[in-house]
């Protein structure tokens, strides 16, 4: 009992300095800003980087606390970006109020791609191991593969779909083309911005770690550690899967609504199986089932080629050198127990036992 | 313990493919870094921006702009600069992707850009073209094709646009009776292409064209081309028409001669760089006629001195019409410039708003055409050009 409780805390105290650890990155990133006038690129990246941000936590949660390789995240982010922007272009004339219209986006987009998580999740989750990789990765490219050939348009009589052309939408003369096939969305309203996006970083990660720590997170990690026992004592291992997988996919959907209101220009080459593969990265390299490494990871591998740029054409020889150096190092067990020893929880932790020690 | 193999091997086979996307540049790479950096003074130098994919698939395409802008940057400093303010050039890498294309905009204006070349490709150049139009900053990109790019009122083109491909494909193939039963296989996952594709189709009706046979790919399947062959071959088509780009060309070529499907071919702009590409066997392209402004053995005086300068500097491999273009684009923002009376002490926004009435007044004489205007909304109005492949060169048709 005395033990539970001890655990119990340090949970609680790791999820602290994680909320720490972003807010005073955002009132340092909020100074600077404020200060600067410049430096352009540093505030180009602020966005992207609460995008992969909320991919590599929402990501990390089937990975690393379901337990399951999923390789189609960039497909959620797909089917968000496309809903979200769909909306803000349909209706950009009738909502007038800016906030209001990207909030009923962000929902709708991360809505969709849950609903999106859970009709996958059906099939997928019964099956066992890798097959849940092989079905993931085929979404993906199937989810690109439809949203290449759509072309939506919309007219006084209401909205055409085609997946020929745009000519055989037959559209009335006041018609618009929403969605254009391989050119996908164009003029989507720039509703992304650093606060937004950070205040949503701090949503996945609030959602994230309660639910690690909840009774669902229990039931699910037992899944994840040993699925036969799970089962002996009555947990439902496709309910638990189901509604982690739904979590996940719902935030990718809601990072897929920030990045295509973040960036006028919409289609599906960036939503591929190496935008999966690249968030996958950031999980393992950030530590499977830690929310705090995949921030990390995600932060320091997206803006590493960023800074890299004054060294032209070598700069993703590098970036692939320092992958797999990461890799490398991750794995070592010295640097493991050296870690474990700069660690901050285990400092705060060693004081506190320190200071009882001086006191009993 | 089982999920960490996996993963570890996934990674690593991932890692494996970064690196090899990431190496394929087209080797000028030792010439690629005399651009930018090399600036110490900031308020006498007039200084252009642009990005494209200097590495990855399109590498070709994004460092035949590098290089051809920078020759013409080179020539015009050499001979006093525009009105005596010498420019400065600085290309960034955007990889074709919109998020990249944006991070490149925001560091070119870290580096006090007054004006740009927009990017190489279509979609960057969109999101690209957003940012400038927020800023007011002007912008004229040398190959972006789809309609969108220069949507708003600072941006301006030197290529002619997909549907104007489109439409001045199925014209030239109809006012030069090459053939009435045609067949097409175009990329349906690829904007330039289908762009292209559903314009050709609309004018080939109008023009009494017959497309007898359809075909498409996405770039997942984009390595056999049998199936669209064979049902070309059944179609009876007497004219093959290959709106793609030259790598997907370069297979369906080599995959029509072994099936034994003898027609003519068409092709746009996206064939030109056909003839550099490694391992191709020319002879495959023989006789294969394209659009493209450009012609490396044309012998008109602008381009005969074009394809010597750039060939002494950065060799024949990158000498497309893409670095025409960017050369091109180069000398009509001087000609605008001087006709504007653009200094180096006005801001990016005034230089804007001089350039966008200056560039509906010149006229230009370039590479890529003769006697260019453009009209407000950006596009040129020049005359299109078509070439075959004879002997494994470009000859004017």
């Amino acid at each position: 009992m005395q033990k539970e409780k001890r655990q119990l805390k340090a949970a609680t105290k790791s999820n602290i300095i994680t909320y720490a650890m972003l807010i005073a990155a955002f009132i340092i990133v909020s100074i600077i800003c404020a200060t600067n006038d410049k430096m352009y690129q540093f505030k180009g990246m602020l966005v992207p980087l609460c995008i992969y941000s909320i991919m590599a936590v929402s990501l990390n949660l089937v990975v690393g606390i379901l337990g399951d390789l999923s390789l189609g995240h960039a497909g959620f982010m797909c089917i968000g970006a496309y809903v979200g922007a769909f909306f803000s272009v349909l209706l950009k004339d009738n909502i007038p109020l800016d906030w209001l219209r990207f909030v009923i986006s962000l929902v709708l987009g991360g809505v969709t791609a849950g609903i999106f998580g859970f009709l996958i999740g059906i099939p997928v989750l019964r099956l066992r191991g890798d097959y849940l990789a092989i079905v993931t990765l085929a979404f993906g490219e199937i989810i690109k593969n439809i949203v290449n050939l759509l072309y939506v348009g919309v007219d006084g009589s209401g909205l055409h779909v085609s997946i020929k052309s745009a000519s055989d939408l037959n559209l009335a003369e006041d018609g618009t083309v929403i969605v254009k096939g391989a050119l996908g969305i164009t003029g989507t309203p720039n509703d992304s911005n650093f606060t937004v996006g950070f205040v949503l970083l701090l949503i996945t990660v609030f959602v994230s770690l309660n639910l690690i720590n909840s009774r669902t997170g229990r039931a699910v990690k037992s899944i994840r550690d040993n699925r036969i026992a799970a089962e002996t004592v009555g947990i439902s291992v496709t309910r638990y899967k189901l509604i982690v997988f739904m979590i996940s996919a719902f935030f990718a959907g809601i990072a897929g609504v920030l990045y295509s209101h973040n960036i006028s220009s919409l289609n599906t080459s960036i939503f591929g199986y190496n935008t999966s593969i690249l968030v996958l990265v950031y999980v393992v390299l950030g530590g499977i089932g830690s929310t705090r490494g995949s921030i990390i990871a995600a932060v320091i591998l997206y803006a590493l080629p960023e800074m890299l740029r004054d060294l032209r054409d070598y700069r993703m020889l590098i970036y692939a050198v320092v992958l797999i150096l990461l890799m490398i190092v991750n794995n070592n067990e010295k640097f493991n127990l050296f870690k474990e020893k700069i660690s901050i929880t285990r400092f705060i932790q060693n004081r506190r036992n320190g200071m009882k020690g001086a006191k009993s | 313990m089982k999920l960490k193999k996996i993963m570890a091997s996934f990674l690593a086979a991932a890692a494996a493919i970064t690196c090899l996307t990431a190496c394929k540049t087209d080797g000028d790479s030792g010439s690629g870094d005399n651009s930018g950096d090399n600036s110490t003074t900031s308020g006498a130098t007039l200084r252009i921006g642009g990005s494209g994919p200097l590495t990855g698939d399109y590498a070709l395409y994004g460092n035949g702009v590098k290089n051809g802008a920078q020759l013409a940057v080179d020539e015009i400093n050499a001979a006093g600069g525009i009105n005596g303010v010498t420019i400065e050039f600085r290309m960034e890498d955007d990889e074709a992707a919109e998020e990249k294309a944006v991070n490149a905009y925001n560091v070119l204006k870290d580096w006090d850009m007054d004006l740009s070349i927009g990017t190489v490709t279509s979609g960057a150049c969109i999101a690209f073209g957003a940012e400038a139009a927020k800023d007011n900053m002007f912008l004229l990109t040398p190959s972006s094709t789809a309609v969108e790019c220069i949507a708003a009122d600072n941006a301006f083109r030197v290529c002619f646009s997909d549907p104007n491909q489109g439409v001045a494909s199925a014209d030239y193939i109809a006012d030069q009776s090459l053939a009435t039963k045609i067949a097409a296989i175009y990329q349906s996952d690829n904007a330039y292409s289908a762009g292209i594709f559903d314009k050709f189709k609309s004018e080939a009706g109008n023009k009494g064209l017959e497309i007898v046979s359809e075909q498409s790919f996405t770039s997942d399947n984009a390595t056999d081309f049998s199936a669209q062959i064979q049902s070309i071959k059944d179609s009876g088509a007497e004219l093959l028409f290959l709106p793609i780009y030259y790598s997907e060309a370069s297979l369906i070529l080599q995959q029509a001669k072994n099936a034994g499907l003898d027609v003519k071919v068409f092709g746009c702009d996206g064939l030109d760089g056909i003839l550099n590409m490694k391992n191709f066997d020319v002879s495959l392209a023989e006789g294969v006629m394209l659009l493209t402004p450009f012609a490396a053995d044309a012998t008109d005086e602008a381009t005969v001195h074009f394809v010597t300068e750039y060939r002494a500097k950065y060799g024949d491999e990158t000498m497309n019409q893409f670095a025409a273009d960017a050369y091109d684009a180069i000398y009509i923002i001087k000609a605008a410039a001087e006709k504007a009376g653009i200094n180096a002490d006005m801001s990016a926004s005034d230089i804007c708003n001089a350039l966008k009435t200056a560039m509906t007044e010149i006229t230009v004489d370039g590479v890529t055409g003769t006697s260019i205007t453009w009209a407000a909304d950006g596009e040129p109005s020049k005359e299109p050009k078509a070439v075959v492949i004879n002997d494994g060169s470009y000859k004017a048709m």
